[in-house]
């Protein structure tokens, strides 16, 4: 259950109306410290800022449209062992659903955690909203401009410009699973911003005169959130078609692939990769001489580095089934490997497989972390 | 010209298949040469590097052998085993790597024909899908 309220926008300044609403719940403890995206001196882009002091809240912007790094990994250094406070963190929807995730493999704790939740128009890549906003003198219109379409779902990008392809195919504009829930969808950002509060926070929130919330939700905002879903699936299935039919065979695979330098920069940027020493930095992938001389042999010759291919199938069968497609690989790939469609494209049949969704709940285990005992009863563990 | 050989490398449990290969030997159960087997303590154990390792360098067939459902001498490994085989194959197949060249078997200790019998029928079928396309592939 939750309750909801419409926050009344003052000055026609929604991003200023939300920092006095964050300012409220710092300086009214219903939470001792926010993570948020705040606008960097130079103006090129934003960082996620661990906050105290409510006076640093100047620049931040909950809805700032890059997504430099995954914030479920900060999430997990801040939440693994007890902060001994509230934490609040404004984070997009896949980042909540990478939390999640990490909650399962039991690198976040929620105990602590409050999740504050924003819709999401999509982002751009860091390096192109830092020459946007030199281009524009300042980055402030760059969110402004995406705003505007939001209220409609109708998302412009920037003219020159496109949003990641992560983004543009992303299936969940909206966050879920949040204790507190920031709409921009089907409102007009200029009078009201739409909020939703998990009934304890809520309870919370009006007791200490924050915001009074009603159990009305808004018809609006579902309503335009149901046609961007729709349409963000449609070009999901589009881009999707279009790698299969690229990749038919390993050939295929390995030409989308050929390009891979293995500097292992997707495993870093993803957020489900969470082991702290990979199996391919060990000694196990420290190979001697004779070792590659022997392949080169067997094979006539061997591209180096070595095991290219088999990294990309590794860590597809480590983490695939957790993918939850923010697609930080693609943005941190110095090749444009398409590394997030390959992902997306192979998750999406494998967590076929055990009717798995990444980041939908906490109760759900992940595939790889369980069994069943009735399943998989064909050869070879086929269905 | 000489007849294709294929190659197969097997991961087989201590407690079951690889005991039941050498029931096979002790009963002098005639199959096929062409395995190497690598002795595991559990097929729950067999980290799908494994596998693929095999396969990219040459492998014609990987053979996963371990207890059948309910007898794992560590409860469960052998139904994790076979989630972690669905996931690879599943992955191999979106991949484009549609040949069924990853063999997942339940043999038991007793089951010694059983295993000559799947050495036997899985060289046949490697036999007439060929050498692995991945033997020739300097870039994999």
């Amino acid at each position: 259950m939750s309750k909801s309220a419409m926050l009344e926008v003052k000055n026609n300044d929604p991003i200023g109306t939300l920092r006095d609403f964050f300012r409220d719940l710092l300086e009214k403890k219903v939470v001792d410290a926010l993570l948020i995206p705040k606008k960097l001196p130079s103006g090129d882009g934003y960082c996620q800022t661990l906050i105290r002091d409510p006076e640093l809240l100047v620049d931040v912007n909950p809805f700032a449209p890059t997504l430099p790094v995954q914030s479920a990994k900060l999430i997990s250094h801040l939440t693994i062992m007890d902060p001994g406070c509230k934490v609040g963190a404004v984070l997009k929807s896949c980042e909540i659903r990478a939390v999640i995730e990490l909650v399962k493999f039991l690198q976040v704790k929620l105990d602590r955690l409050i999740l504050i939740g924003v819709d999401c128009p999509g982002t751009y890549e860091p390096s192109d909203y830092a020459k946007m906003s030199r281009e524009k003198g300042k980055g402030g219109s760059i969110t402004g401009n995406l705003l505007k379409g939001a209220r409609e779902g109708k998302i412009k990008p920037q003219d020159g410009y496109d949003l990641r392809l992560a983004c543009q195919i992303c299936e969940y504009p909206n966050p879920q699973n949040a204790d507190v829930i920031i709409g921009l969808f089907g409102h007009n950002p200029q009078k009201e911003i739409y909020v939703e509060l998990r009934d304890g926070l809520a309870g919370e929130l009006a007791e200490k005169g924050i915001l009074a919330t009603t159990e009305k939700g808004s018809s609006s905002r579902d309503s335009v959130i149901e046609r961007l879903t729709e349409e963000r699936l449609k070009r999901r299935d589009e881009v999707f078609d279009a790698f299969r039919s690229r990749v038919k065979n390993l050939q295929d695979l390995m030409d989308a692939l050929s390009t891979c330098i293995r500097c292992h920069n997707c495993m870093v940027a993803c957020p489900i990769c969470y082991c702290k020493e990979c199996v391919f930095k060990t000694p196990t992938f420290e190979h001697k001489a004779d070792q590659f001389l022997r392949w080169a042999d067997r094979k006539g010759g061997v591209r180096m580095p070595t095991d290219t291919l088999l990294f990309h199938l590794i860590r597809l069968s480590h983490m695939v089934t957790s993918c939850i497609g923010c697609g930080l690989c693609d943005s941190a790939c110095p090749n444009d490997l398409p590394v997030a469609t390959l992902f997306r494209a192979v998750g999406q049949k494998v967590q076929g497989l055990f009717d798995y969704t990444p980041g939908r709940s906490v109760d759900e285990e992940p595939p790889v972390a369980t069994f069943k005992e009735d399943e998989l009863q064909g050869e070879s563990g086929t269905t | 010209m000489e007849e294709f050989e294929p190659r197969i490398i097997a991961f087989l449990c201590h407690w079951c298949t690889y005991t039941g290969a050498d029931l096979a030997g002790t009963t002098r159960q005639q199959y096929p040469p062409n395995i190497r087997i690598i002795h595991m303590m559990c097929s729950g154990a067999v980290d799908t590097i494994y596998i693929l390792k095999a396969l990219i360098d040459g492998a014609d067939g990987v053979l996963v052998g371990g207890c059948h459902p309910g007898d794992c001498h560590y409860q469960t490994g052998n139904y994790k085993a076979r989630r972690r085989v669905a996931i690879l194959k599943e992955i191999l197949d979106q991949a484009g790597f549609t040949e069924d060249r990853i063999w997942l078997r339940w043999i038991s200790a007793s089951e010694g024909k059983l295993f000559a019998d799947t050495v036997t029928q899985m060289v046949e079928e490697l036999k007439k899908m060929g050498p692995n396309p991945m033997k020739k592939l300097w870039l994999a």
